[in-house]
């Protein structure tokens, strides 16, 4: 904000008492947003302190009164617990959830960026409208198409496999199109048409100009997959029927659905879903950033 | 734009073999647009109009499950009104919250870079994980938020265990994931050439009035957009719903949202044509209420680009 309000000053009668105000509002404001940052920064962090203090507390203070804010005596054991409860493997959840969410990450990376290079540098008859028609796709409800795929994956035998939630994104995710197709548009043609002059073939270009410019739209794109892969549910839910395959989101409700009151688990296998996250997040911080201003993340 | 002379040498035959290659890298695309768009969207069209249950075939029954939903099945009526109220809130209310946030932080000042980062991290928390957590902190009897309004003198309030206040946890849970639309609503402010703000403030424009007239047109476009995203993502909410409710939509069916009752339907009935149906009708209120938001913004959305053609 720019308080211009001393040039101000100058066209009303009451100078110095306009100046006064003005001289609080410049100390004032400034320490008003600073407030009220400090309370949205506390009501954001709180759930996450809710659940780190109940994930290491005895399952019996977790609602006790008064409220206490430590855990004490700290249990560490919590999170062995639930690494190895017996039927919720969460540590085996884990690996599920990384296989899931890193072969997912990795299709949608190579075709997204082979189909928007395609889309955006390449001339080919039909392409305006077939791009056109991939962006309304991102319009159609997931259920819309989730309901005829299970037909077709039970009849090809695949329901209780990871097929029907992997194979899919080796083909192209729309949005993930949409987003790199912009990317590559802002590569210089000079670079490609001087390789293209010295008889460098279209994959050659592609694989090795012009991958290498957008490596850091790549990692955005890798790293906004693999969270949404992480997050992913309903298809879990659809298609995976026996408990060890569950990724980490299926196994918590199927945990939470089992054993309502074991809330300190509950609590530490969720933080064991969020930390990776939040690890990740840490490490790229900057690339996650940029991607979710470019994007918008949506939960669920 | 200068015609480099690679494309003047382009000929007949470069151009047929680009096309070629065009088509091979978009590929995988047209296999999955065939497959796993047209050959669903199709189908879903299809089986809306037949009784089916996985097991035997379908069988072509017209128009009688959408004549079912709107005259026999009361959850059909419950969920939509459920949504309805969801969106209604969560929307205004995220995008209100969103920009006040943005606003917030729109400043120069030292430490910003802290604030983001907290509001960003919620939205790194799994649905699934992120409602449990709720769950807890509403607990009606001993949880943290009924303990801290106990404490400044208000009544404990039922939360997830009460139908009047279910949703609105619900919803309160959808704000804390703000953060994602907050910081385009960042983005979109620091697109704003200070120049113009400055002009206003020396014409004597106050704070308020640059806020109105200057900051929040040019901010419409992005507005636009989260309000478009906004009201998709609030239609399709359902893990939060499921993990909260259950398939039944506990308490007494007020989070029995649209979605929930079509995966009911569809995988615990497997009446595949009837939730066929209930998806068709999703699917039509998602385009509609898009379309209607994207004409009315010639109305209250300005572009910079198109000020003088408007006139």
């Amino acid at each position: 904000m720019t308080h211009r309000d001393g040039t101000q000053s100058h066209h009303r009668g009451a100078k110095t008492g306009v100046r006064r105000a003005a001289r609080s509002r410049r100390y004032l404001a400034p320490m008003i947003r600073h407030v009220l940052l400090v309370a949205v920064a506390i009501a954001f962090l709180v759930p996450f302190y809710w659940m780190a203090i109940s994930a290491l507390k005895d399952n019996s203070q977790i609602f006790a009164r008064p409220m206490q804010w430590w855990p004490n005596p700290v249990r560490w054991d919590n999170v062995l617990r639930a690494l190895h409860y017996p039927g919720f493997p969460f540590l085996r959840f884990l690996w599920n959830s990384i296989f899931y969410a890193g072969c997912v990450s990795l299709g949608t990376v190579l075709s997204c960026a082979a189909v928007g290079y395609g889309f955006a540098r390449l001339h080919f008859p039909g392409r305006d409208l077939l791009f056109a028609i991939t962006v309304s796709t991102m319009l159609i409800p997931g259920i819309v198409i989730f309901i005829p795929t299970f037909v077709l994956f039970k009849y090809l035998g695949l329901l209780g496999t990871y097929a029907p939630l992997i194979v899919p994104a080796f083909l192209g995710n729309a949005f993930f199109i949409f987003l790199l197709r912009q990317f590559f548009l802002g590569v210089p043609q000079e670079l490609s048409d001087a390789a293209r002059v010295d008889g460098a073939g279209e994959w050659r270009i592609f694989w090795q100009i012009m991958l290498p410019l957008v490596r850091p739209a790549l990692t955005v794109a890798a790293i906004l997959s693999f969270i949404w892969t992480w997050h992913e549910f309903f298809g879990p839910l659809i298609y995976l029927s026996d408990r060890s395959q569950y990724p980490l989101s299926l196994g918590l409700f199927a945990f939470r659905a089992q054993h309502t009151t074991e809330w300190n688990l509950l609590m530490a296998a969720s933080t064991l879903a969020t930390l990776p996250l939040v690890i990740i997040f840490f490490c790229m911080q900057r690339s996650f950033l940029e991607g979710m201003t470019l994007t918008g993340i949506k939960g669920s | 734009m200068a015609v480099t002379r690679a494309q003047q040498a382009r000929r007949g035959g470069t151009r047929r073999r680009e096309a070629r290659s065009g088509l091979l890298f978009v590929l995988p695309w047209l296999l999955s647009l065939l497959l796993f768009t047209t050959y669903p969207v199709l189908t879903t069209l299809y089986l809306s109009l037949t009784d089916y249950n996985i097991i035997q075939p379908p069988r072509w029954i017209g128009l009688q499950n959408y004549r079912t939903m709107f005259t026999a099945d009361p959850a059909f009526w419950t969920s939509v009104g459920n949504s309805a109220y969801y969106a209604l809130l969560a929307v205004p209310l995220g995008l209100a919250g969103a920009l006040g946030l943005a606003l917030l932080l729109n400043t120069r000042a030292q430490g910003m870079g802290v604030y983001r980062t907290i509001i960003a991290l919620p939205v790194l928390v799994p649905p699934v994980a992120s409602t449990i957590i709720f769950i807890a902190m509403f607990d009606p009897d001993n949880g943290l938020i009924n303990a801290l309004l106990q404490q400044v003198g208000l009544p404990a309030v039922g939360w997830l265990t009460d139908p009047t206040w279910s949703k609105p946890a619900l919803i309160l849970l959808s704000l804390w994931g703000l953060g994602a639309s907050a910081l385009i609503f960042l983005a979109g402010l620091q697109e704003i050439p200070p120049a113009l703000l400055d002009a206003a403030a020396i014409d004597g424009a106050g704070p308020w009035q640059r806020f109105w007239h200057v900051t929040l047109p040019l901010l419409t476009p992005v507005i636009l957009f989260n309000l478009v995203m906004g009201v998709i993502s609030s239609f399709h909410i359902f893990t939060q719903a499921l993990v909260v409710g259950g398939t039944t939509g506990k308490p007494l069916e007020s989070t029995l949202m649209f979605m929930v009752h079509i995966y009911r339907t569809a995988f615990r009935y497997f009446a595949m044509g009837q939730a066929a149906a209930l998806a068709v009708v999703l699917f039509l209120a998602v385009l509609v209420v898009t379309l209607v938001i994207f004409r009315s913004a010639h109305i209250w959305v300005y572009y910079e680009g198109s000020r003088g053609s408007n006139q």
